[in-house]
Order: structure tokens, then C-alpha cells, then sequence
């Protein structure tokens, strides 16, 4: 049951060889032995968990399921859910019980999954390996000395080590696909617009996009079903019909044209990672699908450009939580301006400080068109680069990340080799294009690879089509992390 | 040496929609604090703005009614600083793209007709509300204004007087009511003014402006511009400089405070507001305003001063809100329909006009002052207004017993024959002074209260000649006495014929008789 697919779980709750109270026992039994080791959960709450099972086995009963009813998913802890803690990784909301669900939470809901509970994180989605949470960091199920990557790392955990069958993650430069990636399991980034953001506590407003994290490219599939849909409460949400995005899974890939860009294969790619990714690139040929080499020159300027635009909509981001009327607030303060400066700069962890400096800096007067103008500017650029290149290929295939999983610690005193982990991640952000990463072998130490898939807009449909025919030739996504039997 | 004084305005209207600017909860003032603050309101996690459409079709009613470019494509932006009545850290506001840019408003003052052009005018929310008197070393906040929608209008520094800042802000004042986007409750602060002054020697290049904020009546404007306007002219003719600065106007005073001058000016640190897409207005949405769009005040004025022939002031006065101009309408048209009106010679409305423009602008608007209310409140309907006129025309009424009619009718929810479109109103019964509301009478018509008090005016000449026979014979001494040069006993004699006719005799008539009947 623990590695059975949301398929299989689904079909064993409708044929009741299982119920969903058993199931999300099961779960949190797991998640009871397990999260010691990894700080996977910030917030894990039976009773709640519990009393969703009953409600959700009772619609089975009446036959009114629908395909994740009953299942068990954990929840990234940025989303804000009704009367759970969500405290986004920070000190700062450590004491903020959700007032309402976000409208990811919402679907769930309506779709009668079960929360399993909410998931660590980098502080306010600020990292690349879960390290910054105010509640420590996650450790990688595949090596607790190792991060898990971020940061959606308690997600990628939760769903590594087999706590949750699946869980949602959020992508503001490649938070949900590098965790995915570093931790051996599926992640998918949607399209920009797709997933309503709203309740989704906003890093970078413009960047954030929601998504599931799962075992298999089908499980991101069914998962996506439930989590895309207009939302009028977001004004960036895009109104388009429905899709199921499991119906072209097996489709053949023949003709299916491969996108190989150049400035993802060069200095900076650790060697086994090159060799994992490309021996997925010839897996895919031998499934029919053609190699196109395509360029994205300037792909280089995405990690500069990013960190320009990012801290600036996250410095306006987080000016709300200034103690004034929830969250966290410094016990002792002069004035109003004291109060300010004491509760963030205590509320707040470094990275994120750091973040909400440089993001101050760029909008400044005499900087703004230095550096945020000039950011927006190339920001066009990365995404007339995709345009070009998916005018050649179906989808841009690559690595998701430059390295396997590294030591806890290893980074934390130089921002800029952490930022540059996100490297390949992030030009699909600033496009606002699909991505997803999935398991692709495995390069030192053991540590699983990740396989980057890009696809033009709205293309999750064929984004999911290609993991798919390539999962069902391989086995990297069912592979487990050894040494974690309970 | 003389100073030219250079003036412009920036005007803060709440756009009268039901809800917010960005969120669902109501706009509605007055209620118990942070009850309308929803979840967007107080800037809870997660959460974000969506555009009220109402709002942006108000701007550009606005815009279109000023003759202004709407921009089919505007940017909100973020506008931030660190306030407790500002809950997300920023205003919405727009910045380098407002929806509506140019346009002008045409103002009246005694040197004629003036152009003030328009530099834009944008949408943006407004803060909520820090109350600092009510709690002890503590500060209390109420968000239900936060997020209330405002367009700020901002003026070219066209104006050159207090008079013309004050004449533009209530023609501007009676436009945004017109054309039904703004109530204009100036109390209740849905109608603001900050003006920015300086004073330069005429021909040279532009003075240092200040800003001044806080003014929230037309005098109260008057009066701070005024003031600046000698302290700015004071510094400099002592050889000091202009400050750039912020002040404030303090009523209680009569005098502008600084508040905070250009070196503590904050960075506001604007951008696109990345939880908005930009704004974009399509062609078939302007055209459809523009169709729905009412006789602006201007053409109404023009009309009434090109056609109806009344003074400019006048014509001004009767603009000075659609209602006041519906109702003067209302009443020269029910005039009309009244038998027997002795029109003017070539167009028929202009002598008429111009009574009921009298009465209107005088007697009817100082009652309303008087009793604080407003016109579609007004106790006496165009109607009766109209058979008041009526009356007077034709001799039964003399304008003695003209305002005793008019005071009897003035009694509240007397039967309205004319459109009330209660645009915006927000004046609500318990406004209106207790008075009023227990008056027992009841609308009659002017007819029936001339009959019931007996006011009608003696006109019938035989009549009247048997009056003054009478008063002749009894009175021979002041007969001598006139008839000997005595121009005093004639007004003796004249007040001796009204008490005959308790006060009712027509006195023109009286005198043309009384002068015939000496003559002799």
C-alpha cells in the first residue's frame, strides 16, 4: 500500500480492500516513525486527519467518489487551510491557525482527499534545500545528511519516503521540480495561471505556481485534475475549459520531438548527472521520439534576473506581517517603528531578511530601472528564447538540477552557490511555462537524478505523456530509499 | 512688484460603488469598526485583490465626461510603506499608467469662463483609519475605509486665485455627482482636496510648491490657499526660500502646518502590482458609457445661459447638482402648463426663466441651507413651486403674501411630481430636523392655501376705488395735507387702504387709484 499508485489506491478503496481510515492510518503511522528522522511535518493533527477518512469512506460508501476520494495527500505548509497551524516555514506566522482554505485546499476538499498534514519547508519558499524552516531543516530520506532540495523539500520527503502517497508543492524558481529532483520523485510546475494561488501564501506573485508532487508522472496527472481550475478570487488565474490531464498518458512517443538545449549541458553540470540525463535522452529516442539540439542563449541571465525580481515582489509580499494584526509581534518596543523592526527582524530568518534587503535595494529610487526594469526586460528574452525553441521541438529536455542532493550545511554560508542550484529550473518560471522533473537514475553517493521536461504553454498534457512512456520503460521513479524500514 | 500665484489640485473622490476597490466587502460609512473589513481588507496571508468593475466603469464615465484619453491599457501598482491602517504594507494605486489621462473642466468665476486642464486621474484603495484619541497610550485602527475605491484627479497647475481653485473644486464636486460616481459627502470625506501653491513673479520660471492636505470644505480650501499664499509671499519678500514640504491645514487655526518636507519624503518603492494584470478597457466598453453617459452640467449650463438667457452665475448655481437642475427644469416646465402665463416676448421661457431661476437660487436654496437638507428633499414640489409663480403672475399673490404661501408649504414629504434619481444620496431620514418630520400640515396646493387663509390679493378695481373713496372721505385732513404737498400723508393713505383690505389689495393697484382719485 505504501507504494501502490493513487491509481491503485483508488480502485482498492472503491472495491473496499482497504478504507480510507485504515489507509490514512496507515499513513500516519508512518509519518509517526518516520518524521523524527526527516522533519518532513511541521503540523501533522490526527483527529482532523482522521475525521476527513470517515467523511471520505462514507462517500464511498454512497458510491459519490471521485477519483482521489479517500486518499491521503500532505499539504506544502504554505497553503492556508482552515483551522490548521500555517506558518509558511516562519517564526513569524508560528502562532497564525489558517481562517479560511486556500483554493488548492478547497479542491481537495470538494474532491474528498484526506490531509495528512502540513509539510516543512524554506521559510516563506525562500531556498533550494529546506534548510531555512524555522522548524529545522528536512533531512534527505535518501541520506539524512544530504537536504532534501526546496523548497518544497517536506513534500519531495514526505512523498520519498513513502509518509504520503502524495503531496503539493509550490514553484517560484524551482521549488517544487529541484526538491523532486534531489529527492527521487515526481514534481510538475503548471503553467502560469493554471493553479489558483489564492491561499497560497505569496512569495513572488508573479513566479509562485502550485503543483503536485507524487510518485509517477500518471499520479501528477490525477493529482493536477483536482488541483487546476479558474478561480475568480485570482486575478492572474486563467479561465479555459477543463482537461483531463491523464488522457494522452499513453500515447506513443513516436515523431515526438526532443528539445536539447546546449546551455543546459555545460560548465557547472556535475558530471553524473550529465550521464544520468543522458541516458534518459537515449531512452527516449529508442521510444521513437528525435533529438533536436535548440538553443536558449540567454538562458545564462535567468539566476540574475530572477534574483531581481523575486526579492522585489517578496519585499512588498511580506510588508503584512508586521505584528500589527496576526502573526508574530516583539514583546518589547519603544514605538511603531520599533515594533516593526523588532518583530521582523525577529520574526524573520536570515535568508529571508537577506531577500527582503536586496528586494528593497532593486525597487529603490535609482535602482528600479537598473535592476528590476532591466530584469523585466530580460525576462522577455528568456521566454521569446522558449517560443523560438518550441517552434523546433514538442518539449525542452534537460537536467533538472546541476548536482545530486548535497550535505546539510554545505551551502548555507554562500547564497550564490545555492541560488545556483535553481539554474535549469528557473527560466521555465520567468516564462511562465510547464515544467516537470522526474527520477532518472542515480550519480554519486547513491542520490537520485532528475530529468527536466519543459513544455510550450498549457502542454501539461504532453509534459505528462512523455514521463509516462518513460516511467513505463523504466523503474528509477519506483526505486525506495534503502534504510528507512520502520 | 506683483506675484502671480500658481495653483493646482489633486481630488480624492470615493467612487460610489457598493463594494471595494479590490475586494467584496461593502463600502457602506459609518458602521461599527472593522465589521467591513473582510479577509483582503486586513491583508490576511494567502490572499489577494481582484479589480472591482464597477470601479473602473466609474473612471470612466470620469474620464469621458472630462473629454479625456481612456487609456485602453493602465498598470495598478504598489505604492509601499509601513503604516497600521495600510494592512498589506502598500497601497494599490496606479502609477506610471493611469486610466484616464488629460481631459479639462471648465469653471466660472467672476472673470468669466477659465479651462483648467487635467493631468490624469487613477484608480487606487484607500487606507483605513488610525483612531489615536480614544485609547490610552494606544492606537486604535479601523480598516473599514481600507480599500475603498478613490479615482484621485489631478489638475494642471492651471488656477491662479483661491477663487478659481474653489470654483474649479465645486464645479468638479457637482460633476462627479452628475454624472453619479462620487455622493461627494465632504464630511464624511468622500470628497477630498490637497492643493499644491506656490508664487513666482509673473513670466518667471515656477515657484517651490507646498502641498497642503487635510482640506475638507470648500471655505476651509479657500482659506488655506489664502493662507499660503501670504506666508509663501511673506518669506520671499523677506528674502527667505520656499520649503518643498507636506502641511497641514488646521481649521481650528486657520492656518497650514508643516508636516513633513521633501528630505523625509519616503520611497515609495512603485511597481507593477504583480497580483493585477494589467487593466485593459476594450473599445466596446467606452462606447457603451459613452451612450449611457447624461447631459453633462456644462451643456446644461450652456443651455441655460445661450437659451434661457440667465446670468452665467446663475446658470452655474443651477448646475450646481443634476437634482437642483432637474428641479429647476421641473418647475419653468409645469409653469408652462399652467393657463394664462404671460410669457416673454420672443422665446417663451425666457421671462419665466428667470423667475423660477430666482427662486430657486434664492428662496428655495436658503430654506434648504437653512435646514440642511437637500433639494430632493425639498418640501415644496416644481409643481407647487410652479402655481406659486403662477399666482404671482397673475396679481393674486403679492410677494408679501407669496412667502407666507411659501412657508406654509415648506413641510417635508410634501408629494414629488419630478424625477428623484437619488443618485448617491446618502442623506437618510433621520437627517432632516424634527421639526420638519412632526409638521402636521399637509401638501396642499397653493391654490388651497390661498383659499384657506384668505390670502388672495384684491385686484378688482371697483372694488378697491370703493375702498379708497371711503378711506378719501374719512381722511380729509391727510387729503389737505397731500394735496398741499405733504408726500408723507399719500403713505398714510396707502396703509389706511391695505389695513381696510387686510394687507390683500394689490399695492400697485392702490397707489395708481389713490394717485388718479388726488389728481382730481
Amino acid at each position: 500500500m505504501l507504494n501502490a499508485s493513487l491509481k491503485d489506491l483508488s480502485s482498492s478503496l472503491a472495491q473496499k480492500k482497504i478504507s480510507s481510515l485504515e489507509l490514512t492510518k496507515l499513513f500516519l503511522g508512518r509519518i509517526a516513525a518516520l518524521n523524527g528522522k526527516l522533519n518532513a511535518f511541521i503540523t501533522v493533527d490526527e483527529e482532523k486527519s482522521l475525521a476527513q477518512a470517515r467523511v471520505a469512506d462514507g462517500r464511498i460508501a454512497k458510491r459519490a467518489s471521485q477519483p482521489l476520494t479517500g486518499i491521503p495527500v500532505a499539504h506544502k505548509d504554505i497553503f492556508v487551510a482552515r483551522d490548521w497551524p500555517t506558518t509558511c516555514g516562519s517564526k513569524i506566522l508560528s502562532n497564525f491557525i489558517g481562517p479560511y482554505d486556500a483554493h488548492v485546499i478547497d479542491r481537495f476538499n470538494d474532491a474528498g482527499a484526506v490531509s495528512l498534514g502540513k509539510t516543512n519547508m524554506d521559510e516563506f519558499a525562500m531556498g533550494s534545500s529546506s534548510e531555512s524552516s524555522f522548524y529545522g531543516p528536512v533531512k534527505n530520506p535518501w541520506s539524512t545528511d544530504c537536504v532534501p532540495g526546496g523548497s518544497s523539500g517536506g513534500s519531495a520527503a514526505a512523498v520519498a519516503a513513502r509518509m504520503a502517497p502524495a503531496a503539493t508543492g509550490t514553484d517560484t524558481g524551482g521549488s517544487i521540480r529541484q526538491p523532486a529532483a534531489l529527492s527521487g520523485v515526481c514534481g510538475l510546475k503548471p503553467t502560469y495561471g493554471l493553479v489558483s494561488r489564492y491561499g497560497m501564501i505569496a512569495f513572488a506573485s508573479s513566479l509562485d505556481q502550485g503543483g503536485p508532487m507524487a510518485k509517477s508522472a500518471e499520479d501528477l496527472a490525477l493529482l493536477l485534475n483536482v488541483m487546476a481550475g479558474f478561480d475568480p478570487r485570482d486575478s492572474t488565474s486563467i479561465e479555459r475549459d477543463a482537461e483531463d490531464y491523464a488522457r494522452d498518458l499513453n500515447k506513443p512517443l513516436l515523431g515526438l520531438r526532443v528539445g536539447v538545449p546546449n546551455e543546459h549541458f555545460g560548465k557547472g553540470l556535475a558530471p553524473d548527472v550529465g550521464k544520468a540525463v543522458e541516458a534518459a535522452l537515449a531512452q527516449l529516442e529508442k521510444l521513437g521520439a528525435k533529438r533536436i539540439p535548440v538553443a536558449l542563449p540567454n538562458s545564462g541571465l535567468s539566476v540574475p534576473a530572477y534574483y531581481a525580481i523575486a526579492p522585489a515582489e517578496a519585499s512588498s509580499n511580506l510588508s503584512r506581517f508586521d505584528g500589527a494584526r496576526y502573526g508574530y509581534r516583539a514583546k518589547d518596543y519603544r514605538d511603531l517603528a520599533d515594533m516593526y523592526c523588532r518583530t521582523r527582524a525577529e520574526g524573520f530568518g536570515a535568508e529571508v531578511r537577506r531577500r527582503i534587503l536586496i528586494g528593497t535595494y532593486v525597487l529603490s529610487h535609482g535602482y528600479y530601472d537598473a535592476y528590476y526594469l532591466k530584469a523585466q526586460k530580460i525576462r522577455r528574452l528568456i521566454a521569446n528564447d522558449f517560443t523560438e525553441a518550441f517552434k523546433r521541438c514538442d518539449v525542452v529536455i534537460g537536467p533538472t538540477s546541476p548536482t545530486v542532493a548535497f550535505r546539510i550545511g554545505a551551502k548555507t554560508s554562500d547564497p550564490v552557490q545555492m541560488y545556483l542550484n535553481d539554474i535549469y529550473t528557473i527560466p521555465a518560471n520567468l516564462a511562465g511555462l510547464p515544467a516537470a522533473s522526474i527520477p532518472c537514475g542515480f550519480g554519486a553517493g547513491g542520490l537520485p537524478v532528475g530529468l527536466h521536461l519543459v513544455g510550450n504553454y498549457f502542454s501539461e498534457a504532453k509534459i505528462l505523456n512523455v514521463a509516462h512512456q518513460y516511467q513505463r520503460e523504466t523503474d528509477w521513479h519506483a526505486r525506495e530509499p534503502a534504510g528507512l524500514k520502520q | 512688484m506683483s506675484w502671480e500665484i500658481v495653483i493646482g489640485l489633486e481630488t480624492h473622490a470615493q467612487l460610489s460603488t457598493a463594494s471595494k476597490m479590490f475586494s467584496g466587502a461593502s463600502t457602506a460609512f459609518g458602521a461599527p469598526p472593522n465589521t467591513q473589513a473582510g479577509a483582503v481588507d486586513i491583508a490576511l496571508p494567502g490572499v489577494l485583490p481582484v479589480a472591482n468593475k464597477g470601479a473602473v466603469e466609474r473612471a470612466i464615465r470620469f474620464g469621458l465626461a472630462v473629454g479625456a484619453t481612456i487609456n485602453r491599457r493602465s498598470v495598478f501598482a504598489r505604492k509601499n510603506y509601513f503604516y497600521p491602517d495600510l494592512p498589506k504594507g502598500y497601497q494599490i494605486s496606479q502609477f506610471e499608467l493611469p486610466i484616464v489621462q488629460g481631459g479639462e473642466i471648465s469653471i466660472v468665476t467672476k472673470e468669466g469662463e477659465k479651462k483648467i486642464r487635467l493631468t490624469r486621474a487613477h484608480l487606487e484603495e484607500d487606507a483605513g483609519k488610525s483612531l489615536h484619541e480614544d485609547f490610552q497610550g494606544m492606537s486604535g485602527i479601523d480598516l473599514n475605509r481600507a480599500g475603498v475605491p478613490l479615482l484621485e484627479i489631478v489638475s494642471e497647475p492651471d488656477m491662479r486665485s483661491a477663487e478659481e481653485a474653489v470654483a474649479y473644486a465645486k464645479t468638479l464636486h457637482s460633476l462627479v455627482r452628475w454624472i453619479g460616481i462620487c455622493d461627494g459627502n465632504m464630511q464624511e470625506g468622500s470628497f477630498r482636496c490637497d492643493a499644491n501653491v506656490s508664487v513666482r513673479r509673473p513670466g518667471g520660471p515656477l515657484g517651490t510648491r507646498t502641498e497642503t492636505k487635510n482640506v475638507n470644505s470648500f471655505r476651509f480650501l479657500e482659506r488655506a490657499i489664502e493662507f499660503e499664499i501670504r506666508r509663501q509671499i511673506e518669506i520671499l519678500e523677506g528674502g527667505g526660500k520656499i520649503v518643498q514640504e507636506t502641511r497641514l491645514y488646521d481649521p481650528d487655526r486657520d492656518e497650514t502646518r508643516s508636516m513633513r518636507t521633501k528630505e523625509d519624503a519616503q520611497d515609495y518603492r512603485y511597481f507593477p502590482d504583480p497580483d493585477l494584470l494589467p487593466l485593459e478597457v476594450t473599445e466596446e466598453w467606452i462606447e457603451r458609457v459613452r451612450k449611457e453617459l447624461p447631459e453633462l452640467p456644462q451643456a446644461r449650463r450652456k443651455y441655460y445661459e445661450e437659451q434661457l438667457m440667465l446670468f452665467p452665475q446663475d446658470a452655474v448655481a443651477l448646475t450646481s447638482s443634476l437634482e437642483v437642475s432637474q428641479y429647476f427644469d421641473a418647475a419653468l416646465s409645469k409653469l408652462r402648463e399652467i393657463p394664462g402665463i404671460p410669457y416673454g416676448s420672443q422665446k417663451p421661457d425666457v421671462a419665466n426663466a428667470k423667475h423660477v431661476a430666482n427662486w430657486v437660487i434664492n428662496d428655495i436654496s436658503s430654506y434648504l441651507n437653512r435646514n440642511n437638507i437637500s433639494i430632493t428633499q425639498c418640501p415644496i414640489s416644481p409643481l407647487q413651486l410652479a402655481q406659486l409663480l403662477a399666482r404671482i403672475f397673475d396679481k393674486t399673490l403679492s410677494s408679501k403674501t407669496a412667502k407666507e404661501v411659501f412657508d406654509a408649504m415648506w413641510i417635508p414629504f410634501a408629494q414629488k411630481d419630478w424625477p428623484n434619481p437619488a443618485r448617491g444620496q446618502r442623506q437618510q431620514l433621520s437627517d432632516i430636523p424634527p421639526n420638519l418630520l412632526t409638521s402636521t400640515l399637509s401638501p396642499n396646493t397653493v391654490d388651497e392655501i390661498i383659499a384657506k387663509r384668505g390670502l388672495k390679493q384684491l385686484s378688482d378695481a371697483g372694488a378697491i376705488e370703493k375702498i379708497v373713496d371711503d378711506v378719501l372721505a374719512r381722511n380729509a385732513k391727510q387729503v389737505e395735507d397731500y394735496r398741499a404737498g405733504k408726500d408723507k400723508a399719500f403713505n398714510s393713505l396707502v396703509g389706511q387702504v391695505m389695513k381696510a383690505t387686510q394687507g390683500k389689495a394689490n399695492p400697485a393697484q392702490v397707489n395708481e387709484i389713490l394717485k388718479r382719485k388726488l389728481a382730481r
